[in-house]
């Protein structure tokens, strides 16, 4: 029996059931019925060709653990690297790093998964290839539902260059016109004061965008207030201009990290109407991290 | 006949829409019967709705009557997605071509489903912006045909396909609802909906608006023209690149024959005794650009490249890359038919893949071509074919099974950018077992309970329960 068929069986098919990977962000979409049975994704990278850029690892595996692995051959993922974050993890609750400004969502960077279907069933999404409309695009689902679609086993994720060099900068300057001024920035975030940029490539060109941000080199970035994240279009992060809470704002992606818990965002009403369908199509009898929602 | 009664169904549309955006007579129907696929079906009715209350409209008589739908694009697509089955009503787009919304701040435009996939990078180019997937077919193809699709394009090997750049899709669905998908924030509440119905084929609705995301003009582009006196030498070449940790912006290859069609078309200066070459951009920042072309050159030159040539000027570029975009036209120089397959393999698979292709085609005396986005390792073999010559089709879709199943067999995929449509639907379980087939299923299910958005595509019948059947009934080749 593989791995996968193991972590198929223990899944099984009856029963509430949780997957647990490294907690870090164990309560977005609210707390599991404590009845759940926990159940943990095979983990290890189980395949990877440099010249391919892409990697076959179990969704268990360490994010961290995967990038030291790809950084020896000078790639990464476009997954955020969460100190103890695992693979299966952050692409089920897919919420993006610091540098996904440069990198996109996560939801781009899976390309095949391995799952495990309420009824048991090992079941493939997607396919191993950068490019693939063979079928409906299942994975992009599959990200950010939270589990409560299917587990995640084993993934296929496309594999980025790492870049020559990586610098941060910081000081007072208008996040808005710089976010316009540099050419794919990694990063730029905003406490309503000071303005953080992350620079990423050819030496020389760090350098010249730096000489056009013109910010002094900073050691990195702030610490991000942990209370709760806000999603909002990336124009109207300008509304937060004067405002006295404490928070970091994600310019040209439009996160914001609140030291304040975020209030709840409901999905319109015939869209939620959606979401149920969906979920009743895929786990009708609900035993699929019960108690929580996407 | 014109002084026949219309078909209730047909009354009704024209009430809901407007007379003359309902057509019904033989020659329109028979332009409808396809699109750039070689599969032909037979639609009921053609309407031309100009709004989403229009569409939903379109939708609902379709309900009443209990008639399915296929909506359609420009129908450049090449599987037989838009091919109508089972006496639909076809619900074209293409009148849809407004651009509602540019917002150069945010990078954002909302569109029309007509509005084409070049318009839309003209009217943002005093922006310095572009909308990034750039199908070869871009002058003639719908932005609504290319989420439908997924569709790809040369630059989207360093960009992503269209699903990395559709942020909110307003979308009509099958029971004449219509629900906002995505959304312009980066992490919308609930599923991600508006991921599932990219490239989903006109099976879970109409979308009626679409906010894409646009991409800034590169500030520096090197466009590099390699030329091989072999097709290997050529795909290891595309395979050192990657290897050597570059995502080119685009990297394509042509072989031969194509070479020799598209020089006679365009006149860029492709070497006409070349084996193969290799088209090759890399963009981004000026020193960053720099290096990259000249990994790209090294690369080329220790596989035996016999000359790099960079273009001088944005007109070269252009030249070089009309070269690249214009090879369909230039085939149909050659002969009156061609069948283009589009398969993806690993990119390090390419050199034998490659051989495969070449030999399965002279096994069966066709003449072959190859000209595609070798980058991502999307293969588009394209076979030139008189189709009144006697059993040259049954050679055609013979070697068209083997090209697919030799890709399959080096780890590929069915498709990299044109979808399954009817084409493709009964190879998916070359790639998928019954449960991952049932699993895709249950996703239709969710948006179109009743299968009453075009039937009949993407899953072979029996995915869900119930019986195979081949080619549907009314389809012919």
């Amino acid at each position: 029996m593989s791995a996968l068929e193991r972590f198929a069986a223990e899944v099984g098919a009856e029963g509430p059931v949780t997957v647990v990977g490294g907690r870090t962000q164990w309560d977005v979409g609210g707390a599991v019925d404590p009845a759940a049975r926990e159940v943990r994704a095979p983990s290890g990278v189980v395949e990877f060709e440099p010249a391919e850029m892409t990697v076959r690892c179990g969704a268990g595996t360490r994010v961290k653990e995967l990038d030291a692995a790809l950084g020896e051959h000078g790639q990464c993922v476009a997954l955020p690297a969460w100190e103890g974050a695992s693979v299966g993890g952050v692409l089920a609750v897919g919420r993006s790093g610091l540098r996904r400004l440069r990198l996109g969502p996560v939801r781009d960077a899976l390309l095949e998964a391995r799952y495990v279907s309420a009824d048991g069933r090992l079941i493939k999404a997607g396919g191993p290839t950068v490019k693939n409309v063979s079928g409906f695009d299942l994975c992009r689902l599959l990200v950010g539902s939270l589990g409560t679609l299917g587990f995640l086993a084993e993934v296929v994720l496309r594999c980025r260059p790492l870049p020559a060099v990586s610098r941060w900068f910081a000081g007072e300057a208008e996040p808005f016109d710089l976010v316009h001024r540099l050419h794919q920035p990694s990063s730029i975030l905003w406490d309503g004061t000071t303005t953080w940029v992350l620079l990423e490539g050819h030496p020389a060109d760090v350098e010249d965008q730096a000489r056009l941000a013109g910010l002094p080199e900073a050691d990195g970035p702030p610490d991000l207030p942990a209370g709760g994240r806000v999603s909002m279009r990336p124009s109207s992060l300008r509304s937060l201009t004067g405002r006295r809470a404490t928070f970091v704002a994600e310019i040209g992606v439009g996160v914001v990290h609140t030291a304040e818990p975020a209030s709840p965002v409901a999905a319109a009403p015939e869209v939620a109407v959606l979401n149920r369908r969906v979920k009743q199509s895929f786990d009708p009898t609900g035993r699929l991290n019960p108690g929580r929602a996407a | 006949m014109n002084e026949k009664e219309p078909l209730p169904l047909v009354a009704d549309l024209q009430r809901a829409l407007a007379p003359d955006r309902v057509r019904v007579s033989p020659l329109e129907l028979e332009l409808y019967a396809r699109d750039a696929s070689i599969i032909a079906g037979r639609a009921e009715v053609v309407c031309f709705p100009l709004t989403t209350a229009e569409v939903q409209a379109a939708v609902r008589v379709c309900r009443k009557h209990g008639r399915p739908f296929v909506p359609r694009g420009s129908g450049t697509g090449l599987a037989g997605g838009a091919t109508p089955i089972g006496d639909p009503v076809v619900i074209v787009t293409t009148k849809m071509t407004r651009i509602l919304e540019v917002d150069a701040d945010e990078r954002v435009a909302w569109v029309e489903p007509g509005v084409l996939n070049l318009d839309l990078s003209r009217a943002v180019a005093h922006l310095g912006l572009h909308y990034a997937p750039d199908p070869s077919s871009q002058q003639s193809c719908s932005i609504g045909g290319n989420v439908a699709t997924n569709s790809g394009g040369p630059h989207c090997l360093l960009y992503g396909v269209t699903s990395a750049h559709v942020l909110a899709i307003e979308v009509v669905l099958p029971d004449g609802s219509v629900a906002m998908l995505g959304g312009l924030d980066p992490e919308p509440a609930g599923y991600d909906l508006r991921g599932a119905f990219v490239g989903s084929e006109g099976t879970m609705g109409i979308a009626t608006r679409i906010a894409v995301r646009l991409t800034p003009l590169p500030p520096a582009v090197r466009t590099l023209l390699l030329d091989f006196t072999s097709v290997d030498d050529a795909a290891a070449t595309v395979s050192g690149i990657i290897a050597a940790g570059l995502v080119p912006a685009a990297l394509e290859m042509m072989d031969a024959e194509i070479t020799r069609a598209v020089e006679a078309f365009v006149h860029a200066g492709f070497p006409e005794d070349a084996a193969a070459v290799l088209l090759v951009e890399v963009d981004g920042l000026a020193a960053g650009v720099d290096a990259a072309a000249s990994v790209v050159a090294e690369v080329g030159r220790a596989h035996g490249a016999r000359t790099v040539r960079v273009a001088a000027d944005e007109a070269e570029r252009a030249l070089l890359w009309k070269g690249r975009k214009s090879a369909f036209g230039a085939i149909a120089r050659i002969a009156p038919n061609y069948y283009l397959h589009d398969a993806v393999v690993p990119r390090t698979r390419l050199v034998e893949v490659m051989r495969a292709v070449y030999d399965i085609a002279r096994r069966h005396d066709l003449v072959m071509m190859n000209v595609f986005h070798a980058g991502d390792g999307n293969l588009h073999p394209l076979i030139v074919f008189d189709r009144r010559a006697d059993g040259v089709l049954e050679r055609v879709m013979a070697a068209g099974e083997e090209i697919i199943q030799a890709c399959v067999a080096a780890g590929g995929v069915l498709s990299g950018e044109h979808g399954i449509g009817l084409e493709k639907r009964d190879y998916m379980p070359l790639i998928f077992s019954a449960d991952d087939l049932d699993a895709q299923a249950r996703l239709r299910e969710a948006f179109d309970p009743d299968g009453v958005a075009n039937p009949e595509k993407v899953l072979p019948a029996g995915s869900r329960c119930g019986d195979l059947q081949k080619i549907p009934e009314g389809a012919w080749i």
